[in-house]
C-alpha cells in the first residue's frame, strides 16, 4: 500500500502567491461559517426584543469582539471578491497563468480598498435611520 | 469490453446525473449571495447595525424581511456546503469525520431555522 505512486502534491510546486490566495479564500470561508452563527445570534436577539438586543450589542462592542468584527468583515469582502473570480474560472474564463495572477492581483487590490471604504464607513461617516 | 456493472446493465439506466449536485449547488448558491450579501452588508453599514428601534423597524418591513430570509437560506446552504468540503478533504479518521459531518448540519439547519424565526417574529409580530 505504501509503495504506490502519489500525485503530484502541494510540497512539489514552486510556490505562487495564487496558491495563497487559493488557501486563504478557504480558510475565509470556514471564519464566514462562524460569522453566519454570529449573525443568526443576532438576529435572535433582535427578535427577543429590547433587552436582549442591548445585552448583544453590549457583547459585540466589546474591544475583542470588534476585532472579530472588523475580521470578519475583511474575510467577507475577500472571500466576496474571491469568489466571483472563482465563478468566472467556472464558467471557463481567465484560467490561462498570466490572467490568473492578475485577477488574483486585482481580488487582492479590490479587498484592500473596499476594506478601507468599510472602516471609513463605520467611523466617520454618520448611520442612515429610516 | 463494456465497465458497466451487471447491476448497471439490468437496471438499464444512465447515470441519475447528480454526482455533481454539490459542485452545482455551491454555485447557485454563491451567485444568489452576491447581491443578498452586498444588500445585507450595505445596509448594516449604512446604519452602523444600530439601535434597536432602527434594526426592528428596518427587517419588519416586507421586502427588507423578504430579502434578508433568502439572505439566510443561501448563505446557510452555502456555508454547510462549504464547511462539509473541507471537513471531508481534512479529517481522515471515519468517526471524526462521521461525526464532524453530521455535526456540522446539525448547527447549520439550527442556525438557519433561527434565522428564518426571528426574520419571520420580527416580519409578523
Amino acid at each position: 500500500m505504501n509503495q504506490r505512486p502519489l500525485s503530484p502534491h502541494l510540497g512539489i510546486y514552486k510556490f505562487a502567491y495564487t496558491m495563497a490566495l487559493s488557501i486563504l479564500h478557504r480558510i475565509m470561508g470556514v471564519a464566514l461559517s462562524v460569522g453566519f452563527l454570529v449573525l443568526v445570534w443576532w438576529l435572535f436577539a433582535l427578535a427577543k426584543g429590547p433587552a436582549a438586543y442591548a445585552e448583544a450589542v453590549e457583547v459585540l462592542r466589546s474591544g475583542f469582539f470588534k476585532l472579530l468584527l472588523a475580521g470578519w468583515a475583511l474575510a467577507f469582502i475577500y472571500h466576496f471578491c474571491n469568489g466571483i473570480r472563482h465563478l468566472l474560472w467556472d464558467a471557463g474564463a481567465g484560467l490561462e497563468r498570466r490572467e490568473a495572477r492578475r485577477s488574483g492581483a486585482l481580488v487582492v487590490v479590490a479587498t484592500f480598498v473596499l476594506f478601507a471604504l468599510f472602516i471609513w464607513a463605520v467611523y466617520f461617516a454618520t448611520p442612515v435611520m429610516e | 469490453m463494456s465497465l458497466r456493472t451487471p447491476l448497471g446493465r439490468v437496471l438499464g439506466r444512465g447515470s441519475a446525473g447528480d454526482g455533481v449536485g454539490h459542485w452545482w449547488e455551491q454555485r447557485v448558491t454563491a451567485i444568489a449571495l452576491i447581491p443578498l450579501s452586498a444588500w445585507f452588508a450595505v445596509s448594516l453599514v449604512r446604519r452602523h447595525a444600530g439601535k434597536f428601534e432602527d434594526m426592528q423597524a428596518w427587517l419588519s418591513q416586507p421586502w427588507p424581511a423578504l430579502l434578508a430570509l433568502l439572505l439566510v437560506v443561501a448563505l446557510a446552504w452555502h456555508s454547510k456546503l462549504g464547511v462539509q468540503v473541507v471537513i471531508e478533504d481534512y479529517i481522515h479518521a471515519k468517526g471524526a469525520k462521521t461525526t464532524l459531518l453530521v455535526l456540522s448540519t446539525f448547527l447549520h439547519f439550527a442556525a438557519a431555522f433561527t434565522g428564518i424565526f426571528a426574520i419571520l417574529r420580527l416580519a409578523l409580530a
